[in-house]
């Protein structure tokens, strides 16, 4: 194949993986920016949406696109509702101190990897993609499938912006955002805040393991990476700025496409380490993010 | 009586700020608050706004006790709060400020256009970020922002502190036409010049108590009460 078809197909690989990684930062991003809580169980909440999408793909055979549908709003609803509890019995009674909730996010990581693999086991699972369709280039073919997880990943960001700029919910949390005792002396609810914030920053991340799970299996283990990069995501666009996330997630996304298919996978985490150190030394706060 | 305070006391952790609090606040008056720095005057405002739990005393607003109440449940009985430093949110819009302003009261039209009479200057400026106003603008904001909770009581603290002259006369007048409106404005300030024009009566702390209460009419300039407890 010569090098110009060679690159569109490392760029759409590029974009699949910064699609997801754009939904799966844009929660843990969400969550610090509101609640300053660094919440490091985001991986689990990734996993535990992949697991789930096989768990209700095995009890629904023979329909895979009826299946995923149900996945695609069963599993993030499930594992908000855990993100629920988790804030309400822990992040709650330790009044969300920055320190005190790595830890906790930590052991919550830890009880929700070993519960899934108590419950689920260790082997990896496929989750049949909703629906067979090739895109025939004149160069290679592509998986549909994979355009999908860009186009819903798209237009999930695009929803979130809205909802965080244009609803009233949304300026409730950017209110409670930037100074949490002031917006308790309008009559906002800041624990309710607080709640619902860590619930829909888990459900974009289950989101993603949801949208991940046809291309990727299921597996007890498969947080870890999402959680680093979308750490490296946040750290480069600034924790807290969601137009920050969605452009670092290109950056990452795109260079980890191109770089893996032309070098290796592991230049391609190389030089995104090295983007991290380049932006903590120089520019702290990210690319978008507000200086402390 | 819109704002009744009784006996409270207070602190941060083991160290106790207000000891035994008596105040009161009439609708359409204008009650000061003066005192040295540290002598309580910022945490009696916060124990009223439920963002620091009192240990003893009553707190009524119009009848209702307040206190035991969940910090955002409090501007629902009618409290509103304009902090020291006015605390905005920044990188909000001045129409966003007003409108987290206006959620308790589900934001009615009539409020919002009453707050811009107010404060004209607002109007002009409700698509800029709060942040990006000057300090005059940012405090008519904070007020407008408290009004649109269309309180019974306004609590103020330090409203024209580092204003320009030209500010602090349009802050001023905006205070006296809520005072006009039938709100009991509790200001705490340090000038004596502006508590002579504005003050209905004045209540003077020290040491975490209100120790004397004076009708503001009868404070002349060399009043020795100014002397006595703010060393002016």
């Amino acid at each position: 194949m010569a090098f110009g078809p060679f690159f569109l197909l490392a760029l759409m690989e590029g974009l699949v993986t910064a699609a997801v990684l754009a939904l799966a930062a844009s929660g843990l991003s969400l969550v610090f920016g509101v609640m300053r809580v660094v919440n490091v169980a985001h991986g689990a909440f990734f996993m535990l949406g992949a697991v789930l999408a096989w768990a209700v793909a095995s009890a629904m055979p023979g329909q895979p696109a009826i299946a995923f549908l149900g996945a695609l709003v069963i599993a993030p609803l499930l594992v908000a509702a855990l993100a629920a509890l988790a804030d309400g019995l822990i992040l709650k009674r330790l009044n969300y101190d920055p320190e005190a909730t790595i830890v906790a996010t930590i052991g919550l990581l830890y009880m929700i990897q070993q519960a899934v693999l108590a419950l689920y086991g260790p082997n990896a699972n496929p989750v049949t993609a909703p629906f067979e369709l090739r895109l025939q280039l004149p160069w290679f073919g592509y998986s549909g499938y994979k355009l999908f997880v860009i186009v819903a990943a798209a237009l999930v960001l695009l929803a979130l912006w809205v909802f965080m700029t244009r609803t009233k919910v949304g300026l409730i949390m950017r209110a409670t955002q930037v100074d949490r005792t002031t917006a308790r002396s309008f009559g906002i609810n800041v624990d309710r805040v607080y709640m619902g914030t860590f619930a829909l920053g888990a459900a974009l991340a289950a989101l993603a393991g949801v949208l991940i799970v046809p291309i990727q299996q299921a597996h007890y283990l498969m947080g870890g990476d999402p959680l680093l990069l979308s750490f490296i995501v946040v750290i480069i666009g600034g924790l807290g700025s969601l137009r920050g996330t969605v452009v670092a997630a290109l950056i990452i996304g795109l260079s980890d496409g191109v770089i893996s298919m032309f070098f290796s996978p592991t230049l391609a985490k190389i030089i995104a380490t090295l983007l991290v150190a380049l932006v903590l030394v120089f520019r702290p706060q990210g690319l978008f993010g507000a200086k402390a | 009586m819109a704002l009744e305070v009784q006996g409270i006391t207070a602190g941060y952790g083991p160290v106790t700020v207000l000891r035994g609090v008596d105040f009161r606040a009439e609708a359409g008056q204008i009650t000061c608050l003066m005192g040295r720095n540290g002598v309580g005057k910022s945490t009696f405002l916060k124990c009223l706004m439920g963002l620091l739990p009192t240990t003893a005393g009553t707190i009524q607003v119009n009848g209702l006790t307040l206190q035991g109440l969940p910090a955002h449940q409090v501007p629902k009985r009618g409290l509103a709060y304009v902090p020291q430093g006015r605390r905005l949110f920044g990188p909000l819009t001045v129409a966003e400020n007003l409108a987290i302003g206006g959620l308790v009261q589900g934001n009615d039209e009539n409020t919002l256009h009453q707050v811009l009479t107010l404060f004209p200057r607002l109007r002009e400026r409700l698509t800029q970020t709060a942040q990006t106003l000057s300090g005059g603008e940012q405090q008519m904001l904070a007020i407008g922002r408290a009004l649109c909770l269309k309180p019974t009581v306004l609590l103020l603290d330090e409203p024209t502190e580092g204003l320009q002259p030209s500010m602090i006369a349009l802050i001023q007048e905006a205070i006296l036409t809520l005072k006009a409106q039938g709100v009991a404005v509790v200001l705490v300030e340090q000038r004596v010049d502006a508590v002579r024009k504005l003050a209905d009566r004045v209540a003077f702390m020290r040491a975490g108590r209100v120790e004397e209460v004076r009708d503001g009419a009868g404070l002349a300039a060399n009043d020795p009460a100014f002397q006595t407890y703010v060393g002016v």
